[in-house]
C-alpha cells in the first residue's frame, strides 16, 4: 500500500519531466500509477468482502504518535476505487483538454499529487497522518484552482478555497488531538473500538464540533459552501475530479469514518442532519438561478454533499446504505457531467452559459449521449443508477416527513439540472454563430465510461451491493450490515414519491425561464451571504495587517530599536513581578577599589558617548566602555570572555567607523522631545537589566549546571577548557544554529550594502568626461576623442 | 586613509596576528581560545590590512571570497556532526580517533575540533564579508 502510494507521489513529480520528454503521451504514461493502484484495489475486494482489512504500518515519528499506518477496509476501498478509477480517466481527459498547452506538465503534476494525497486520506489509519494528507489535498486544490494564475479571479478563488479549508483544517487538528487524548490512542481503527468511552468523555461535544467544522469546510457545507462554486475557476479536469467526485467528499469520508466512534448521539444527529439538510436545500435552490454550466453543477455538488452528511447524521442502517450508494452514483454522474460541460466549453470556443447553447446533438453526438445518460441518472430516472440511490434514500427517510419534503424539492431541482446540462445544450435550434465539433478521442474515455456506468451499474446491482456497498456500509455503521440492492422494489411509497419528484422536476425544466427571472429578483439577498462575510473578514485582516505594519515596521531603524527595547523591558518586568520579585541582597560582595575605578570610568565613558558632538568620538567612548568590560572579565576569572570581548570591541569600533563613513556628514541632533523619550527608554532598560542581575544572584539552584560541565568536560569530551567544550561539544547544535544565522546575516548585510544608491560613484562617472584633460585610462576609453 | 606608519606596522603585525589566531584555534580545547575568538582575531588581521592599504589588496591577500569561506566553514561544521550518525549516536555527538604519531605518542583528533575549525572559518568569512562590503566603493 505504502509502495503504491509512494509511486503515485513520485509519478506526480516526474510529470513535468515526462511532459518535456514526450509531451504527447504524458497523461498515458502517468496513468500507470493509478492503474496499478486500481488493479491492486480490485484484487483486495474478496478479502475486504469477508471482513479482513489490509493493514500496513511503519514507524515514523514515534514520540508524537505519528506512524505511517495504513488500513484498507470497505469504506476506504469504495473511496479509493473512485479516486484511482476516476483519476485514470481524468489524466486521459487532461491529455486532450490541455493538448499543446505549454504548462500541461505542471497541471499533471498537481493533479497526480492531489490524487496521491487523497488516496493517503482514505488509507491513513493514524489521526495525524490523515491530517497531513488532508492538508495536502487542500494545498494541491489551491494550486489547481489557481492554475490560470494570470487571472485575478482564479487567484482570488484559490486563496478563498485555501483559507476556508485550511482554517477548517486547524479546527480539525484541534479535534483530532482532543480525540486522541480522550481515547488514548492515535490509531483510527483502535479509536473506533472505543466509541463508548469517547461519547461519555467530558470533551465529547468540543471534539464533535471541531471535527465537524473541519469536515464541513472541506465538504462545502452551509455556511462554508461559498468557496466551492467560486472554485470553478479551476480548469475543468480539476473541477470534475477534485470539486465534484473526490476532494470535497473528504469531509463526508472523515465523518463516515468516525461515525462508529462519535456517532449515534443526539448531538451528532442534530448537528449533521440540520447542517446537511440545510446545505442540501440551499445548494439545490441556488442551483436553480444559475446559467453558467460549471457553477450550476457546483451548486448541485454542494447540495449532494449536504445530502450525504444528512443521511450520515440520521445514522440508521438504511440511511448509511443509502449514503454509500449515493456516493457511488453521484461520483459517476457528476464527473461525467463536468467532463461533458468542459468539453462543450472547450469545443465551442469558450461558451459557458446554458442559455446560449443549443442544438449541439449533431456536432457532438458522443457528448450528447454521455451527458443524457448522466443527466437522467442525476434526475433519478428509472432504470438509471441514480434511481436506485434515490429509491433507497427515500425508503430510508421513511419516518422523517420534513426531510422527505426537502428531498422532493431538492430532487426536483436535480431533475432540472440534470436535464439542463444533459439535454438543453444539445436539443433545439443551434444559436447563430455557434460552432462546435466533437471532443477529441482522449477526452472521450471519461464521459463514455462513466456515462455508460450510470446506466450499466443498475444491471450489476448484486455484485456492487455485496462487493462494494456492503463492506463500506458495514465500516460506517461499525457492525455487519447486509445490502441487497433492487432496481424494482414494487409500487411502494418510495416509488410514488420518486415518480412525483421526477414529474415535478420536468415541470420545473419547462418553467425554467420563469424561475431564472425569479432568481434574478432574489439576487440582492446573496450580497449579504457568507461570501460577503468572508470578503469583509479578509479585508479586515488585511487592514489590520496594514495598520500594524505602518506602526510597528515603518522602516525607521531608530523606531525598531525603541520598540524592541520597550517590549523587552516590559515583558521582563512583568515576568519578574509574576515570579515574586526580590528575595535577598545578601550575596553582594563589597566593591574593591580597582573595580570601582573601572566602574566610574565606564560611567564617564557612557556620558561621553551620549554627549559627544562627533560620531567618531562617540564610537571611541563606547569602545572605552567595552574594553573596561573586558578588564572586568579578567578580574573575575573569565579569560575566554575577556579575550573575545577585546577582539569584538576592536572590530565593532572598526565596523562602526566604516559604516559611519557612508552616512551623510551632517550631525543631526534629535529634537528635545525625542531625546527625552530616548533617555526614558534607555534608563528603563538599564534599570531592568540591573534588577535582573541582582535577582539572578539571589536565586539559589540546588546544584549549579556548571558543576556538571566541570565534571564531565575532560572525562567525556577530552577538553579542559569548559567554555569551549560547551560551545563545540555539549551544545554544538546551538552553535551550529548560531553560525548559520551569522552567515545568513552576513549575506543579507552584504546584499543590502550592494543595494545602496551609489551616488558618489555615479557622480564620478558623470563628472569625468567633462574634464578636459582625460588624465586616466578609464576616461580615455570612455571618451576616445 | 593612507599612513606610512600604519602600513609599515601592518606589514609586521599581520603574520603574527594570523599565527596567533590559528594558535588560539588550536589550543582552544584545553586553554582559553577557540574557533570563535580565533576567527575574530584572523578577521581583525585582514580588517587591519584593508584599512592600511585598501579592500582590493586585502581581498587579493585572502584569495578566496569571504562568502565562500563562510559557506565552507558552515559545511565543515555540519559534516563534523555526521560521523556520530554512523555509530548510531545522536547528530553532533563527539567522536574521537587516536592517531599514532610514530614514537608511541597519540594525537586525539575529535569531531568537536573539526567543528571548531568550521566555526573559525564561518566567523572569519562573515566578519570579512561585512568589513569588505562596508569598506568598498569609497
Amino acid at each position: 500500500m505504502l509502495t503504491l502510494l509512494v509511486i503515485c507521489f513520485v509519478a506526480a513529480f516526474l510529470a513535468p519531466l515526462l511532459h518535456r520528454l514526450c509531451p504527447k503521451y504524458t497523461g498515458v504514461l502517468l496513468l500507470s500509477a493509478p492503474l496499478a493502484m486500481f488493479v491492486w484495489l480490485v484484487k483486495q475486494i474478496p478479502e475486504i468482502m469477508h471482513g479482513h482489512p489490509v493493514e500496513q504500518t511503519c514507524i515514523w515519528v514515534e514520540k508524537i504518535g505519528l506512524e505511517l499506518a495504513f488500513r484498507l477496509d470497505g469504506l476506504s476501498l469504495l473511496f479509493a476505487l473512485l479516486i484511482s478509477g476516476i483519476g485514470m480517466l481524468i489524466l486521459l481527459y487532461t491529455q486532450g483538454y490541455f493538448k499543446g498547452h505549454p504548462q500541461q506538465g505542471r497541471f499533471l503534476m498537481y493533479i497526480t499529487a492531489f490524487m496521491a494525497s487523497m488516496l493517503g486520506v482514505v488509507f491513513a489509519d493514524n489521526l495525524l497522518l490523515i491530517f497531513i494528507f488532508w492538508e495536502l489535498t487542500s494545498f494541491t486544490s489551491y494550486l489547481l484552482i489557481g492554475f490560470n494564475h494570470e487571472s485575478e479571479d482564479a487567484r482570488k478563488a484559490a486563496l478563498q478555497a485555501m483559507l476556508v479549508t485550511v482554517l477548517g483544517g486547524l479546527f480539525l487538528l484541534g479535534g483530532l488531538i482532543l480525540m486522541a487524548d480522550a481515547a488514548g490512542t492515535w490509531r483510527l481503527s483502535e479509536l473506533i473500538q472505543r466509541g463508548s468511552e469517547l461519547v461519555a468523555h467530558k470533551n465529547y461535544l468540543p471534539i464533535l464540533i471541531l471535527v465537524c467544522i473541519g469536515a464541513f469546510t472541506k465538504s462545502a457545507q452551509f455556511p462554508f459552501h461559498f468557496w466551492l462554486p467560486n472554485a470553478m475557476q479551476a480548469p475543468t479536469p480539476a473541477s470534475a475530479y477534485l470539486h465534484s467526485s473526490t476532494m470535497v467528499k473528504a469531509g463526508v469520508y472523515l465523518l463516515a469514518r468516525l461515525s462508529p466512534a462519535l456517532g449515534g448521539t443526539e448531538e451528532w444527529m442534530l448537528i449533521l442532519t440540520t447542517i446537511g439538510a440545510t446545505t442540501f436545500l440551499v445548494g439545490a435552490v441556488m442551483a436553480l438561478g444559475q446559467h453558467v454550466l460549471k457553477r450550476l453543477l457546483a451548486y448541485t455538488t454542494v447540495s449532494a454533499l449536504g445530502a450525504m452528511i444528512m443521511l450520515l447524521g440520521i445514522g440508521t442502517d438504511y440511511t448509511i446504505k443509502a449514503m454509500a450508494v449515493f456516493v457511488l452514483a453521484h461520483a459517476f454522474y457528476k464527473a461525467t457531467l463536468f467532463m461533458v460541460a468542459g468539453g462543450i466549453t472547450h469545443e465551442t470556443g469558450g461558451e459557458t452559459s446554458i442559455d446560449k447553447l443549443g442544438g449541439l446533438r449533431k456536432a457532438m453526438p458522443i457528448s450528447f449521449i454521455c451527458a443524457l445518460l448522466a443527466g437522467l441518472s442525476m434526475g433519478g430516472f428509472i432504470p438509471f443508477f441514480g434511481f436506485v440511490a434515490k429509491e433507497l434514500w427515500l425508503h430510508a427517510l421513511d419516518h422523517y416527513v420534513l426531510l422527505v419534503i426537502a428531498t422532493v424539492i431538492g430532487g426536483a431541482a436535480y431533475v432540472l439540472v440534470g436535464l439542463s446540462v444533459g439535454l438543453k445544450p444539445f436539443v433545439g435550434k443551434m444559436p447563430d454563430g455557434l460552432r462546435a465539433h466533437e471532443i477529441p478521442p482522449a477526452m472521450r474515455f471519461g464521459p463514455i465510461i462513466l456515462g455508460a456506468g450510470c446506466l450499466a451499474l443498475s444491471f450489476f446491482l448484486k455484485p456492487i451491493g455485496h462487493g462494494l456497498i456492503e463492506p463500506a456500509a458495514s465500516a460506517i455503521a461499525g457492525k455487519e450490515l447486509h445490502v441487497h440492492l433492487h432496481l424494482w422494489a414494487g409500487f411502494n411509497k418510495a416509488f410514488m414519491i420518486s415518480t412525483g419528484t421526477v414529474v415535478l422536476g420536468i415541470g420545473l425544466f419547462f418553467a425554467r425561464n420563469t424561475l431564472l427571472g425569479m432568481a434574478q429578483k432574489l439576487r440582492p439577498i446573496t450580497k449579504v451571504g457568507p461570501d460577503a462575510v468572508y470578503d469583509f473578514l479578509l479585508k479586515s485582516v488585511l487592514n489590520f495587517a496594514g495598520w500594524q505594519t505602518r506602526n510597528l515596521q515603518n522602516g525607521s531603524l531608530r523606531h525598531y530599536i525603541r520598540i524592541s527595547v520597550i517590549t523587552t523591558t516590559f515583558l521582563v518586568i512583568a515576568a519578574f513581578i509574576r515570579a515574586g520579585g526580590f528575595e535577598t541582597f545578601e550575596k553582594i560582595s563589597p566593591l574593591s577599589i580597582r573595580i570601582s575605578a573601572i566602574g566610574i570610568l565606564m560611567i564617564f565613558a557612557t556620558f561621553g558617548t551620549v554627549k559627544s558632538e562627533s560620531r567618531l568620538s562617540s564610537i571611541l567612548s563606547m569602545g572605552v566602555v567595552g574594553f573596561s568590560m573586558a578588564l572586568l572579565f579578567t578580574f573575575f576569572g573569565a579569560p575566554d570572555l575577556a579575550m573575545t570581548q577585546v577582539v569584538i570591541e576592536t572590530l565593532t569600533v572598526i565596523l562602526m567607523a566604516l559604516a559611519f563613513y557612508h552616512l551623510p556628514a551632517t550631525n543631526h541632533i534629535s529634537p528635545k522631545k525625542t531625546r527625552a523619550i530616548d533617555i526614558g527608554v534607555a534608563v528603563g532598560f538599564g534599570v531592568m537589566i540591573t534588577v535582573l542581575v541582582l535577582a539572578a544572584l539571589a536565586v539559589q539552584t540546588p546544584t549549579p549546571v556548571s558543576d556538571y560541565y566541570l565534571e564531565h568536560s575532560y572525562k567525556e569530551a577530552h577538553g579542559r577548557n569548559v567554555v569551549n567544550v560547551i560551545l563545540v561539544d555539549f551544545r554544538a547544535l546551538d552553535t551550529l544554529g548560531e553560525i548559520t544565522v551569522l552567515t545568513i546575516a552576513a549575506l543579507g548585510g552584504a546584499a543590502l550594502l550592494k543595494l545602496r544608491p551609489s551616488t558618489r560613484r555615479r557622480d564620478v562617472l558623470v563628472a569625468l568626461p567633462q574634464e578636459s584633460g582625460g588624465d586616466t585610462a578609464s576616461t580615455k576609453k570612455e571618451n576616445p576623442s | 586613509m593612507t599612513s606610512i606608519i600604519l602600513r609599515t606596522a601592518t606589514l609586521y603585525m599581520f603574520p603574527p596576528l594570523i599565527l596567533f589566531s590559528v594558535y588560539l584555534l588550536l589550543r582552544g580545547h584545553h586553554y582559553p581560545g577557540g574557533g570563535f575568538v580565533g576567527g575574530l582575531m584572523g578577521g581583525a588581521a585582514f580588517a587591519l590590512y584593508s584599512l592600511a592599504f585598501n579592500v582590493a589588496a586585502a581581498r587579493k591577500l585572502l584569495r578566496f571570497d569571504p562568502r565562500d569561506i563562510a559557506a565552507v566553514g558552515l559545511a565543515i561544521s555540519l559534516l563534523s556532526g555526521l560521523p556520530a550518525l554512523f555509530s548510531g549516536e545522536v547528530f553532533l555527538t563527539g567522536t574521537w580517533w587516536k592517531i599514532p604519531l610514530g614514537n608511541g605518542n597519540y594525537f586525539d583528533l575529535g569531531t568537536p575540533f573539526i567543528f571548531d575549525i568550521g566555526v573559525y572559518l564561518v566567523v572569519l568569512g562573515v566578519l570579512l564579508t561585512l568589513v569588505f562590503s562596508l569598506g568598498e566603493e569609497e
